[in-house]
């Protein structure tokens, strides 16, 4: 055998077809498990440099583009092609021929077969057994015998060859549709070093050409974000770690993006109203899409996919938390923009990432209420001088926790850690004001002193004569609200660690406590009388109000900057997320699908038999052989039945 | 002896000329009804749920006319759900009100009765099968019919409530893991109620409702340990006609490939010697795994490809790759595999029993699995 012949032999032939497709199964499989397409990054923490680069090699991150797994789908469409190429002519033969040159020999070979007698002449039986064939939908061809005797060929079903055909088409077509929208010609390409992929995070126009995909690309499946009243003609592929520019025959505009909710808040449609510019065009078309809607202009189809902030205006007021001012600052950003907050060394850079406008949150404590939308947050990171960032994001409105009202900010070092939130108490008129205040209060050195004289006088009222003690206490008080205000309880645990013996630390800290929560008592009453509030207490509006506020005040210190930005309005302005794909192949695919449900239901359903009778004029019998290239349980049935009605056919 | 319906031997005449008045009648039925309810509708219905209404009909014809007491469920259906529907005067809070909704017949109380008449329905088939009992194997059949109404009915009126709800949360309840593994019950059920008849054997009864019930016994888990049984409004991607076909297509295949796998667990026992003689013979097993994979594999292919045309329409692509895409192709490779040597190279008995078997690890994988451990774009069911 040559080796061409050799080489025809093992692509057409049934083990490799296996092969192949258990390769595909499993590199199928691999790309499930290991999740696809995530930033660079995410894998190499979780692999370890050296299997990062192994897995890159090999292109794990993305399998299904990857050039090897094309050419297994390659090797699959040739193995499926060359099986036809081998086995339909024969199944075509099969399909016309009768196969009426049986011997009578022959037919007594048969597993299935019966002599009957007849009680008819030949013309008779010959009428009676076309009418038994024809009722049940056989074809049949005859052929006289030398001896007298006559041979009708019969069979039924044989369409079922043609299922072989359509289902090795319908995959052999599929896979050249797949082919050409999993864009092999850019994969040589890039194979060969003539495209390569962008990695830098540069403006559209300035990706060099060795990135930027021709509006003649065969397909693609780019994406584009278009901020409200923005324009774009480039949609970006993402390829691995890096994207190309895919340029478009035409220019996308996004007029209005709209988000409905149902009652719950949960999305319930998402819009964009574009607007089509095409010099071709005489005028622009103006389509709404929506997800399940999309639009399809010039062989390209323009998807609702995702949303995201288009950059919205946001104002804040920013509390300086750890130092004694009780008045904000206002600040103005813009999603996606940068502010700068202070000067000098102690600069720092807010960076705005995300705005939502709605967040839909499951708040109950046991995870069993249902989930309701929280309001608006921001999402921003607060760079120090060195670089340094930390994560944060801020809810607008206080969030109902355990039945109080919370401002919530959670800050992360790092994007793989969880948030940690920090809870400031809202005071009775829901404002983040009443803490504040508070905050100020005892954080200023000044006030100390006050407040520990109207504790003291407060707390020992009746030992009025023994004035000593009571300096004494103001002086612990003070000592102690000059170390909370440094740094909060663990400021205090320290103290206690420093002064009091081991065996009775339990006991000092927990009067210590109390202590605080005295002075912060006095401290809010202080408060209220300066800024000419009515002097009912905040803990009689807002029970634990005291508590929570000294716990927020000693969280403060871990918070890792000295601001709080609080949310005071915002202008929003979204972003709608277009995929655009170009699939010539999916009318192959198609096509392919439609084959190969016809294919399959000819296989199954069916049922090719042959039947001869052999009519023997002179024995006054007939021959019946029957055969299928299936024989299962209802071909035996089938058999005995119609032994049964040709016994009753034939006899008089 | 078994019977075989398929071949007549009588006299060949055809499809439509078999059909007697009841037939027709029932078909008349039907027609009328969704005329009914098209005049009633039709201004809320796009071209595509006006063709699902009288493509119903014609299905419901078909199926009612090739297996006689389909006629009868669907006409019960219809009259219980429609009974039920009146009960409400158009007010969730009636459930808790009404007597017979509060028990029987609201979706929650409906389902449950399903759930309950499907557990006894296997106790009572392994019984019958233990004992020989064939009056006991007969009451199981009746039971796994009640709980098919019930089962049914349940989803017709969860499908009104939602509509009740608000207008524009209602939709057909195939939407999430709940729904869902109500719907792949009733098809193992009817499937299995189907090749009962066929094949007149009961014994297979307790195999097959083997794995409805651990269907049943996630519903129940999902009911009272994850409070999932709520009707939740559709995610913008799922709002498609797309979903009354895909899903049911899918869990036809799904339903079939279980069924198979159970046989096949009858099969493998049969032919080591236990429980032998009161089981069906090994060719009637094999035979029926053939029937339920062959049927279940041309649901899969199609369902598989009305999921490909939806994704185009809804993620911009035909195939993406996605976690529950890429098991769909494994199953299908799989049962494909099956098939082909069956078919072609004529293999059967037990290599092919314990396959089925397996498979249906593989099966069950791409359907609950892939939603348990893996991420992707069909991920409305998360455990």
């Amino acid at each position: 055998m040559t080796f061409s012949k050799k080489l025809f032999e093992l692509l057409s032939s049934m083990r490799f077809a296996v092969s192949v497709l258990t390769i595909l199964g499993i590199a199928s499989i691999i790309g499930t498990v290991l999740k696809q397409n995530e930033p660079y990054t995410n894998y190499v923490i979780q692999f370890g440099q050296f299997w990062f680069d192994f897995f890159e090699l090999i292109g794990l991150y993305d399998i299904y583009h990857n050039l090897w797994f094309l050419i297994i789908l390659i090797f699959l469409a040739c193995s499926t092609g060359l099986c036809i190429y081998r086995n339909a002519p024969l199944m075509l033969k099969e399909l016309k021929a009768f196969r009426e040159s049986a011997s009578e020999k022959s037919l007594r070979s048969f597993s299935h077969k019966i002599e009957l007698k007849s009680a008819y002449d030949k013309e008779e039986t010959k009428e009676r057994l076309l009418a038994f064939l024809t009722a049940r939908g056989f074809r049949f061809k005859f052929k006289a015998q030398t001896d007298g005797s006559e041979l009708i060929a019969a069979k039924a079903g044989s369409y079922q060859r043609l299922g072989y055909i359509f289902t090795h088409a319908a995959i052999l077509i599929i896979c050249i549709g797949g082919l050409m929208d999993g864009n092999v010609p850019l994969k040589i390409q890039e194979f060969l070093g003539h495209k390569q992929i962008e990695t830098r995070d540069i403006p559209a126009t300035e990706v060099p050409k060795i990135s930027r995909l021709s509006v003649r690309n065969l397909s693609f499946r780019a994406n584009m974000t278009l901020a409200e009243g923005s324009s774009a003609n480039v949609a970006f592929e993402r390829v691995r770690d890096g994207y190309m520019v895919q340029e478009l025959p035409f220019t996308i505009a996004l007029d209005d993006f709209r988000i409905e909710h149902y009652p719950t808040g949960q999305p319930k449609s998402f819009e964009s109203d574009l607007v089509i510019t095409d010099p071709e065009l005489t005028a622009p078309i103006k389509k709404t899409i929506s997800v399940n809607h999309p639009l399809i202009y010039k062989g390209i189809a323009i998807y609702q996919s995702d949303f995201q902030d288009g950059g919205s205006r946001l104002d804040f007021n920013v509390w300086g938390v750890l130092s004694a001012t009780s008045k904000p600052f206002p600040l103005v950003g813009r999603v996606f923009g940068k502010s700068p907050l202070g000067e000098g060394a102690d600069a720092l850079q807010v960076e705005f990432n995300d705005f939502r406008k709605f967040n839909i949150l499951n708040l109950s404590a046991d995870g069993k209420g249902k989930p309701h939308n929280v309001g608006p947050n921001v999402t921003f990171k607060v760079r120090d001088a060195a670089g340094q960032a930390r994560e944060y994001v801020n809810y607008m409105q206080p969030l109902q926790l355990d039945g109080k009202y919370y401002f919530v900010s959670g800050m992360r070092g790092t994007p793989q850690e969880d948030f940690k939130y920090l809870r400031l108490p809202a005071d009775e008129n829901l404002t983040v004001d009443g803490f504040m205040q508070l905050r100020a209060a005892l954080f200023n050195k000044a006030n100390h002193a006050e407040i520990a004289h109207r504790f003291a006088l407060d707390a020992i009222k009746e030992n009025d004569a023994q004035g000593k003690s009571r300096i004494q206490f103001e002086k612990s008080v003070q000592q102690l609200l000059g170390a909370f205000s440094e740094g909060g309880y663990a400021e205090i645990a320290k103290l206690i660690e420093a002064s009091v013996p081991e065996k009775q630390r339990d006991k000092a800290a927990q009067t210590y406590i109390k202590i605080i929560n005295g002075a912060a008592y006095q401290a809010d009453l202080l408060v209220r009388e300066k800024t000419g509030v009515k002097a009912a207490s905040v803990e009689e509006l807002v029970p634990g109000f005291l508590q929570d506020s000294l716990n927020a005040m000693s969280d403060l210190f871990f918070y890792g900057e000295p601001i709080y930005l609080q949310m005071t309005n915002y202008e929003q302005r979204e972003a709608s997320g277009l995929q655009l794909t170009r699939s010539p192949g999916k009318n192959l695919v198609y096509l392919g699908s439609v084959l190969l449900v016809l294919g399959i239901f000819a296989m199954i359903y069916i049922r090719e038999r042959r039947i001869w009778f052999l009519v023997k004029p002179k024995a006054g019998a007939v021959v019946f052989a029957m055969t299928a290239n299936r024989k299962n349980r209802d071909f035996e049935i089938e058999f005995e039945q119609y032994c049964d009605q040709l016994k009753k056919t034939l006899v008089n | 002896m078994t019977s075989s319906k398929h071949v007549s031997n009588e006299n060949h005449q055809s499809f439509l000329q078999r059909l007697n008045w009841i037939d027709w009648l029932y078909a008349i039925v039907l027609t009328v009804s969704a005329l009914f309810a098209f005049k009633q509708y039709a201004e809320f219905m796009d071209i595509y749920e006006i063709s699902f209404l009288f493509g119903a009909v014609i299905l419901f014809s078909v199926l009612g006319w090739s297996w006689k007491p389909v006629r009868l469920l669907v006409v019960s259906v219809a009259a219980v759900s429609v009974f039920s529907t009146t009960l409400y005067h158009a007010d969730l809070a009636r459930i808790d009100q009404v007597f017979l909704l509060k028990f029987l017949i609201s979706s929650q109380s409906a389902i449950m009765w399903m759930n309950v008449l499907f557990f006894l329905a296997t106790a009572i088939y392994w019984f019958a099968l233990a004992t020989r009992s064939e009056f006991s194997g007969r009451l199981a059949s009746a039971i796994t019919w009640s709980a098919v109404l019930m089962g049914f009915v349940g989803l017709m009126v969860r499908w009104y409530e939602s509509y009740l709800i608000a207008p524009d949360v209602g939709h057909i309840p195939l939407s999430n893991l709940y729904e869902v593994f109500i719907v792949f019950c009733l098809i193992t059920a009817l499937m299995y109620l189907y090749y009962e008849q066929r094949y007149a054997t009961k014994q297979l009864g307790g195999f097959v409702l083997l794995i409805v019930s651990f269907g049943v016994g996630f519903i129940l888990w999902y009911t009272f340990d994850r409070h999932a049984s709520g009707i939740q409004p559709l995610v913008p991607a799922l709002q498609s006609y797309w979903m009354k076909i895909h899903v049911p297509a899918n869990f036809v295949g799904y339903g079939s490939f279980s069924l198979a796998a159970m046989v096949a667990s009858a099969y493998l026992l049969a032919s080591n010697g236990l429980l032998t003689s009161r089981l069906p013979k090994l060719d009637v097993l094999d035979d029926l795994m053939y029937k339920a994979i062959s049927i279940g594999f041309i649901f899969f292919t199609i369902a598989t490809i009305l999921g490909a045309m939806w994704a185009a329409e809804a993620w911009g692509s035909y195939w993406s790759w996605d976690a529950k895409e890429t098991w769909a192709l494994i199953v299908w490779l799989n049962y494909a595999a099956w098939l082909h040597l069956r078919l072609v190279k004529g293999l059967r008995g037990i290599m092919l029993a314990w396959w089925a078997l397996i498979g249906l690890l593989v099966t069950s994988f791409a359907f609950l699995g892939v939603n348990m451990f893996l991420s992707g774009l069909h991920s409305y069911g998360t455990l």
